[in-house]
């Protein structure tokens, strides 16, 4: 059975395939205006295997041939996002918070905390056993601590944004920041780079005032083995170096493609319902009268 | 399910936490916000529950800002009106 | 005897020389980067139009997040007291004033003999100040000066739903690039009403009693007062320069630390 996630976030787009369960492919791209047609576009991607952000492509996928897949192939499709998420060709809607927890499960089955960083707003999220929710906080109102508020550093600093991780690395010297506000943190930095201040040093200390920030967040729902960290900004080891020495020997599980997690998670919450649906047809098949057609679902 | 509905900025953390597990859907907190903060909804367990309306989750400060006063210590008419308790604010 | 009261904001300094109930001259410069030589000329300023020399200032007090680089002022005190004080002294019927300046905004409720109450500021986070106005200013194409007269011919209003400035950024641009156009006056207003909507919340928490003042850079903006006038149904004073309030308060203080003036 083939079942598919799409996760429209509010600055990219991600889409599964899971055939029984097991990840086909998937597909990366950044976020247009228009929801369906932003959507068939993630389809496209993941047919075709692209991640079209960061170029690499990071999963191990099965050796098939997945560009003759169409929509119409899906046992059962769910949607994510951010905001009001419309696509057209899907069975369903479930929130990205449920999403992002049974993707993170799935990666990591034995997980407690996840933090999720996206690009407009950080999440942190609870799950049990099962990789139901427990609890949830999401801050999605503030850009600091945001992939935003790195993309914003990045230019200023004229640095790609895949490079800021690394080179915050390289920092000898801390610089503090006295607020997360990344209007008020760009102006810092501006002033400190006409000072002086060495660019991996400037990073350093935004790494550090975001980490603070995100686990002040954290601390609401409390963070427990196993702690595993999603989306975009999870590839930025700067950020994780400083969350993980901030938790005092906790350490934290990068999944292998951070950014699909929600898709994921979303494409299995379709292959239960898709399961749920074809078990509720058999028995009704069984229960109707003979001679009689089964109720159309 | 513990629910943190709200946000942080430069200023502080302003959050509704909602307990699902705990709250029965009876609506007494919606009905006595003054503001309309607090909605019921059917979330992704398929059940009744309490959520804070989505136009409010980024405004929460500025929306609780007569029930929740600077330097007053006074309970905001939502936590007062919740028998199970299932209901509280950050700030 | 006369004393200077200075406010060394983020993005403005002011001045304000008093002689007994009289302002002898109250001045505005641009912060600039170094602060301290800013301070000097904002001063030498108002002493050139008060016709006096720094040596014939009895006293100098400095206020604003740049108070401690102000070397010359003998003491300091801090915004909200000077703001307070300031603004009772122009309006003794003042209850809630706010102060909105370019990276702050606070709330401040004063008792009846103009002392502060209850307060509550922020100065971490950018929504609701003097630069949100700016980085919209800058958007829009349309003047600081002129953004709140524009406001006023709107015939509809945009909501913005973001608080923050940058996401309300990205918000407008959305709004800009709509077809078919929306009138740049309704996108305003939206913003306007944005601002207001965090101010009134501010002055909530304190309490919002009559008379309601306004002060700061951002008081200026004509738009502003008449959104929060029409969310207070009541009237919002304005001093004739907004500005000046936090100076003149310091330079109050002034007054009251050297016995020129009762305490109150």
């Amino acid at each position: 059975m083939l079942t598919m996630g799409i996760d429209i976030g509010s600055r990219s787009t991600q889409c599964v395939i899971l055939e029984d369960g097991q990840l086909l492919t998937y597909g990366n791209i950044e976020t247009g205006p228009n929801s369906a047609e932003n959507a068939c576009a993630a389809v496209e991607a993941a047919i075709h295997r692209r991640d079209e952000l960061w170029g690499e492509y990071r999963m191990q996928l099965p050796n098939t041939d997945t560009s003759h897949l169409r929509i119409e192939d899906m046992a059962y499709i769910v949607a994510t996002g951010y905001g009001r998420v419309v696509v057209p060709f899907a069975n369903a809607n479930i929130t990205e918070i449920s999403c992002h927890a049974r993707g993170a499960h799935w990666f990591v089955p034995g997980v407690s905390t996840i933090l999720d960083m996206g690009g407009q707003d950080c999440k942190g999220i609870r799950v049990n056993e099962r990789g139901e929710v427990t609890k949830f906080i999401m801050n999605d109102k503030c850009a600091g601590g945001t992939g935003r508020f790195m993309e914003i550093m990045a230019a200023i600093l004229q640095l790609p944004l895949p490079e800021i991780g690394p080179i915050s690395l390289e920092s000898t010297k801390k610089i503090p920041f006295n607020t997360i506000c990344a209007v008020f943190a760009k102006s810092e930095a501006v002033a400190l780079m006409k000072d002086g201040a060495s660019k991996a040093d400037i990073l350093a200390g935004l790494h550090e005032a975001i980490s603070a920030r995100v686990l002040a967040l954290l601390k609401r729902v409390g963070i427990e083995e196993k702690f595993v960290i999603t989306g975009g900004i999870a590839k930025n080891a700067g950020v994780v170096r400083k969350i993980e020495d901030k938790l005092g020997g906790l350490k934290a599980t990068i999944p292998t493609e951070p950014q699909i997690a929600g898709a994921l998670g979303a494409a299995l919450l379709a292959l239960d319902r898709a399961r749920k649906k074809a078990a509720e047809n058999t028995s009704r098949t069984i229960c109707s009268a003979p001679g009689k057609e089964a109720a159309p679902d | 399910m513990e629910a943190n509905y709200g946000y942080c900025d430069g200023s502080g953390d302003y959050f509704i936490v909602i307990n699902t597990d705990d709250c029965d859907g009876c609506n007494r907190c919606v009905e006595v916000c003054p503001q309309s903060v607090l909605e019921l909804l059917v979330d992704d367990y398929e059940e009744t529950v309490v959520a804070v309306g989505e136009a409010f989750r980024k405004k929460l400060k500025e929306s609780c800002a007569a029930c929740k006063p600077v330097g007053k210590r006074v309970l905001p008419p939502c936590i007062e009106s919740c028998a199970m308790n299932a209901i509280s604010h950050s700030w | 005897m006369a004393v200077a009261g200075i406010d060394m904001g983020a993005l403005a300094t002011k001045v304000v020389i008093l002689e007994g109930d009289r302002i002898l001259a109250a001045t505005t410069l641009a912060t600039g980067e170094t602060g301290e030589t800013e301070a000097y000329k904002a001063m030498e300023e108002a002493l050139r139009q008060a016709g006096l020399k720094l040596e014939e200032i009895k006293s100098v007090i400095s206020t604003g997040t740049g108070r401690k680089r102000v070397l010359f002022a003998q003491k300091q005190r801090t915004a909200m007291s000077c703001h307070a004080k300031g603004a009772y002294f122009l309006f003794p019927q003042v209850r809630t004033l706010i102060d909105v300046g370019a990276e702050s905004a606070a709330a401040i409720r004063l008792s009846a003999d103009g002392k502060v109450e209850d307060s509550v500021g922020n100065d971490k986070c950018a929504a609701g100040t003097g630069i949100f106005l700016d980085a919209m200013s800058r958007m829009l194409r349309v003047s600081l000066g002129e953004m709140g007269a524009e406001s006023l011919k709107a015939t509809g209003t945009v909501p913005i739903s973001s608080m923050c400035v940058i996401f309300a950024e990205s918000e407008v641009i959305s709004h800009v690039h709509k077809d078919p156009p929306i009138p740049c006056a309704n996108i305003l207003a939206g913003i306007h009403d944005s601002i207001v909507d965090r101010l009134f919340g501010m002055g909530q928490r304190v309490g919002m009693e009559p008379e309601v003042v306004m002060t700061g850079g951002v008081s200026k903006n004509i738009g502003i007062i008449r959104a929060m006038e029409s969310k207070l149904g009541m009237k919002v004073l304005v001093p004739e320069d907004p500005q000046i309030v936090g100076a003149l308060g310091a330079a109050l203080f002034a007054q009251q630390e050297n016995g020129i003036r009762e305490s109150c």
